[in-house]
């Protein structure tokens, strides 16, 4: 798979190269050129804040249609805890599983359900004292990919254990294999998804060499078939294995509570978490265990491929969980490999100017050269997220000056000067053209007597 | 040896400002490359500094040369001056008033962390006039 794969893409045709996602990316991955937004791949981190903020809704993310599940001979859904908020007087989690089997899927396994194991799994390893605290968790891939990116001392703080859809894909998968006898080939697992850069995550992981996942489809993708067929049940089976624990992972501050231990901080929305961080790693957060950060609002239930807003989605999770037990999955013995990342996180420094830091030094201190000319209010008309950021792109050969309007309206208006003060020398009827005076800059002609009688006018 | 230098002026009456320059700084040196143990040893030194000269002194102003190996950082105060610096080393000794304290500054770890997270730390103060700190962190490979 393509390293660089993205489930955030552009749809070119709806694109108006407007300034309203440039401004928004957390991790300045999207430039105007030629009236179009271009995502610059290695920085994106699929966070979907450009999707969001779309006002023509040219930001798409890319995630498989239902019918992606036909290749397979079983089928499951993965159906991830945000799912059960998007709709309206539920009150048995069973009705949305149940449906989820009416669409085709042979059999249904709860998100929530590898969550319970995560949470015990965290608690199993907080207690060896071996972790870097705070750790941080790696839960939410856009959070993960944004500390690869701009936080190289804080990658050994994040947990290495792999996120709840993975243990769930893991545990739906070996359970079918018992069951069916099928291979692991013909058994495909789908996670319903709330978000973008989970899509990306099952592509293209971080911390394994492939996904146990088979695809993703959005949310927003079913919800329509989904709660028609819901309407349609006559009876309901009882599929539901998860309790409290692990259905509260759907917003921010589940993951944390799960961990019984109050030293916690749990932040959400993208610029919330960059302050977070920032903070983190200058060691201003101290006494803390546990940092649990959603690039979302809200947590999961507010991805970008929800249907209904975060807030009513939490409030009717909290409703729907009121006669759950606590927690129904349990983690017998040690933290098996399985669900452990196989490697660090390492860091990757994409923002950085160049490999060779003299030579960054030099790129830098152009950048800010140029920026003392540029007129510092970041409006975006450049194409560029900021002033710096233009300054950034035109030391390394990706922009040009002219790029800002208001340089460029400079230059107009220079040019407009030296062309009326050439135009005095147009020659008239009977009189000798003196073009001595005439200079580049516009000076030379106001000692002559001809470019007097065209400026009268 | 080439160099970067860069000017900050610490204002004295905004305390949610306190920490601008030392953040600037390290994204500066982030997006050079900078070796990352250094990056993070001048922001906490820096970002002390930083709060004592909002505290104690009603600001001043931040010096900073980075060079390839090292990165130089003087901060200038006309505050009241320290008046007896070992005592102000130790940890836990602290002069600052009870609103500062309250948001959890004032700990008496300033000076012993920028200590502890420079290579040269250099304090020059006179009663009444003011406080010159001369901070440097070099990098280790």
């Amino acid at each position: 798979m393509d390293r660089f794969f993205h489930s955030v893409t552009l749809d070119a045709g709806k694109c108006l190269g407007c300034t309203n996602c440039i401004k928004r990316c957390p991790t300045e991955a999207i430039r105007v050129r030629d009236g179009k937004a271009q995502i610059i791949s290695e920085r994106c981190i699929d966070c979907g804040e450009c999707i969001r903020v779309c006002p023509h809704h040219a930001k798409k993310a890319k995630s498989d249609p239902l019918s992606a599940i036909e290749g397979f001979k079983y089928k499951i859904a993965v159906p991830a805890p945000s799912l059960f908020g998007q709709f309206n007087n539920l009150d048995d989690i069973d009705i949305v599983l149940t449906g989820l089997k009416h669409m085709g899927f042979d059999d249904v396994f709860e998100v929530s359900r590898g969550a319970e194991i995560v949470s015990d799994a965290t608690r199993k390893l907080m207690n060896t004292g071996t972790l870097k605290k705070p750790v941080i968790s790696s839960a939410c891939p856009a959070v993960v990919r944004l500390i690869r990116v701009r936080f190289p001392d804080l990658c050994e703080h994040v947990l290495q254990l792999k996120a709840p859809m993975e243990t769930a894909a893991l545990m739906a998968k070996q359970e079918a294999a018992e069951k069916t006898g099928l291979p692991m080939s013909e058994i495909g697992a789908f996670f319903i998804t709330p978000c973008p850069a989970k899509v990306t995550d099952i592509k293209v992981p971080i911390g394994q060499q492939r996904s146990y996942l088979d695809g993703a489809i959005a949310i927003s993708e079913i919800f329509p078939k989904l709660s028609h067929t819901m309407d349609k049940l006559t009876e309901v089976e009882p599929i539901s294995q998860s309790g409290v624990i692990g259905v509260s992972w759907a917003g921010s501050g589940g993951e944390s509570a799960a961990l019984l231990d109050e030293k916690y901080l749990a932040a959400d929305g993208i610029e919330n978490v960059i302050r977070v961080l920032e903070e983190l790693e200058d060691e201003r957060i101290r006494e803390l265990d546990f940092i649990e950060l959603n690039a979302c609002s809200g947590g999961c239930v507010g991805g970008v491929l929800g249907v209904e807003n975060a807030y009513v989605a939490k409030a009717r999770i909290q409703r729907l969980r009121r006669y759950l037990p606590v927690s129904q999955n349990h983690l017998p013995g040690a933290v098996p490999d399985k669900i452990k990342w196989e490697g660090e996180l390492e860091f990757a420094p994409v923002l950085k100017l160049s490999s060779d830091l003299e030579e960054a030094m030099r790129m830098m201190e152009e950048i800010d050269d140029i920026c003392k000319d540029l007129p510092g209010l970041d409006c975006g008309s450049c194409g560029a997220p900021s002033c710096r950021a233009l300054a950034e792109d035109m030391v390394k050969g990706l922009a040009r000056k002219s790029d800002c309007i208001f340089v460029m309206r400079e230059q107009i208006q220079d040019l407009a000067s030296t062309l009326s003060s050439i135009g005095g020398f147009v020659p008239h009827h009977g009189e000798e053209p003196n073009f001595k005076g005439a200079t580049v800059n516009g000076e030379g002609p106001k000692e002559s007597p001809g470019s007097h009688e065209f400026e009268s006018e | 040896m080439s160099s970067i230098n860069l000017h900050y002026d610490v204002p004295g009456d905004d305390f949610t400002r306190a920490g601008e320059a030392s953040s600037e700084v390290k994204r500066k040196l982030k997006q050079l490359g900078y070796n990352s143990d250094a990056i993070r040893r001048v922001a906490i030194a820096m970002y002390e500094a930083e709060i004592n000269m909002v505290i104690h002194a009603n600001g001043g102003v931040a010096q900073v040369q980075i060079y390839p190996d090292r990165v130089d950082i003087q901060m200038k105060d006309q505050g009241p001056g320290i008046p007896d610096v070992e005592k102000a080393m130790q940890e836990g000794y602290s002069t600052a008033p009870d609103n500062v304290r309250s948001l959890g500054f004032g700990a008496g770890m300033g000076l012993p962390n920028i200590k502890k997270y420079t290579d040269e730390m250099r304090i020059e103060t006179e009663i009444g006039k003011g406080t010159d700190m001369y901070l440097s962190v070099h990098v280790k490979e």
